[in-house]
């Protein structure tokens, strides 16, 4: 039996999906992937990628921590955020990163009183993260953006 | 008895209030309506986060003490009370029923009770009281984001883990209809796990579950999601409080406006009549007066 992931934030229920073959998932311990009938899981996750598997169809999610559950092949995963890697504005993410370094360095060359370094470094961390799983996606389906499925 | 041309004025002057009274009613209702959705919306997530404390929570029976210093009951020697409230008025006795709840919460402690307002409403009420404000968080807007209230988690737990205060109550009105809006105070540090509905089921939750990396990691992660989600939550319920309870007092502002307009007009009318008829008498007794001579 394929596995029920449901992906959950504080904000609303953020996507559905069944049917699924494999569940790639950023867990704390390191990168873990669940298949149909896993044992009952409780595991926290860290900022990463979340990768399902369809067949030979996949998609992705760009999540920043949370909680993921597995119990009878329902997967829950109680995300911090969570998007969808095909919703991911390159461009913005770009921007935000820019932000982010330029903020760091004027901490480093200390002209920064006002530069909050912890948010400026998590915000980093977060464009970065979902950068990368842009990036994953563009060069797996060269030519095809949008969430169609891979040929 | 008011001239013709004073009652004129006033049915004017109330027409204009009801118009007033009534489109604040109709954006109160359509904004109503996408805060209750957003209410609901967070569901979920609080849902799976109790149930799975819950389950946790029995599962750490067997190693006891203070398994983290969020569930921590120290002695009691300072109070926080997180006050939750409208920025704005125009919501029947929302905020005097809340401040009213607050204020005798906080008159009832025997600790010294230091307040963290958020809205403007509970923030002023407080100042007026004197009572000694650690922060205020006001202009949330209409549909506040989880992001906008972790601020707010952070300065609660912050000041609990710090030793500054060594219980936290939260106070925020419940939505429970849209004509009912409960001002409720609960407890939310340190915090207590919720009882499972089904006591058993949380027990063998606890039994089956592989943790990763423990079960006290995952505890410690999931208790301050728990308290950032429950405060995410009593502000959803706040917009929601708000958004209902001024619909329903600008429906019965709009209401008394329309009864007030019918009952001048009434009156108006009446004294037109009057007027008129005495002009005729003096049409007529001048007339009258003229036959005779």
């Amino acid at each position: 039996m394929p596995l029920t992931v449901e992906i959950v934030t504080a904000e609303r229920v953020v996507r559905t999906e069944q049917g699924i073959d494999v569940l790639i998932a950023p867990g704390s311990e390191g990168q873990l992937a669940i298949l149909p009938h896993h044992a009952a899981l409780m595991t926290t996750l860290d900022a990463g990628e979340l990768v399902f598997r369809r067949g030979a169809e996949e998609s992705g999610f760009a999540v920043s921590g949370g909680f993921m559950e597995v119990r009878n092949d329902r997967v829950t995963i109680l995300a911090d955020a969570a998007e969808a890697v095909e919703e991911i504005d390159i461009a913005r993410a770009e921007a935000a990163r820019a932000r982010a370094e330029e903020r760091i360095k004027r901490f480093r060359e200390q002209a920064g009183r006002d530069v909050d370094l912890a948010r400026a470094q998590a915000s980093l961390q977060r464009s970065l993260l979902r950068l990368r799983a842009a990036e994953r996606r563009r060069r797996s389906r060269p030519g095809a953006p949008g969430p169609a499925g891979r040929p | 008895m008011p001239t013709i041309r004073q009652l004129k004025r006033r049915i004017g002057s109330v027409k204009n209030t009801a118009k007033i009274t009534n489109a604040l009613q109709l954006v109160a209702a359509s904004k109503m309506r996408r805060a209750q959705d957003r209410a609901t919306q967070a569901q979920p997530y609080a849902e799976k986060l109790r149930i799975v404390l819950a389950g946790l929570a029995s599962k750490g029976g067997d190693g006891e003490g203070a398994a983290h210093p969020l569930l921590a009951n120290r002695p009691v020697k300072n109070i926080a009370i997180l006050h939750i409230t409208p920025d704005r008025g125009l919501c029947g006795g929302l905020n005097a029923n809340l401040n009213r709840a607050a204020g005798t919460f906080v008159a009832m402690q025997h600790e010294p009770v230091s307040v963290v307002a958020v809205g403007k409403k509970g923030r002023d009420f407080f100042v007026r009281a004197h009572q000694h404000l650690t922060a205020e968080f006001t202009e949330l807007g209409d549909y506040p984001t989880q992001s906008d209230t972790l601020g707010i988690a952070r300065v609660i737990i912050d000041d609990y883990l710090n030793g500054v205060v060594d219980r936290v109550y939260v106070s925020f009105p419940l939505f429970v209809s849209t004509a009912v809006q409960r001002p409720v105070v609960r407890q939310l540090l340190p915090i207590e796990p919720p009882a499972a509905e089904d006591g058993a089921t949380a027990a063998n939750l606890a039994e089956e579950y592989i943790f990763e990396p423990s079960p006290d990691d995952v505890l410690a992660r999931i208790l301050p999601r728990y308290i950032e989600m429950q405060i995410y939550e009593a502000i959803l319920q706040n917009a929601a409080s708000f958004q209902s309870a001024q619909m329903v007092a600008m429906k019965n502002a709009t209401d008394n406006a329309n009864e007030l307009t019918r009952e001048l007009t009434l009156t108006y009318n009446k004294a037109r009549q009057e007027q008129i008829t005495k002009e005729l008498l003096d049409i007529v007794g001048g007339v009258e007066a003229l036959k005779g001579a």
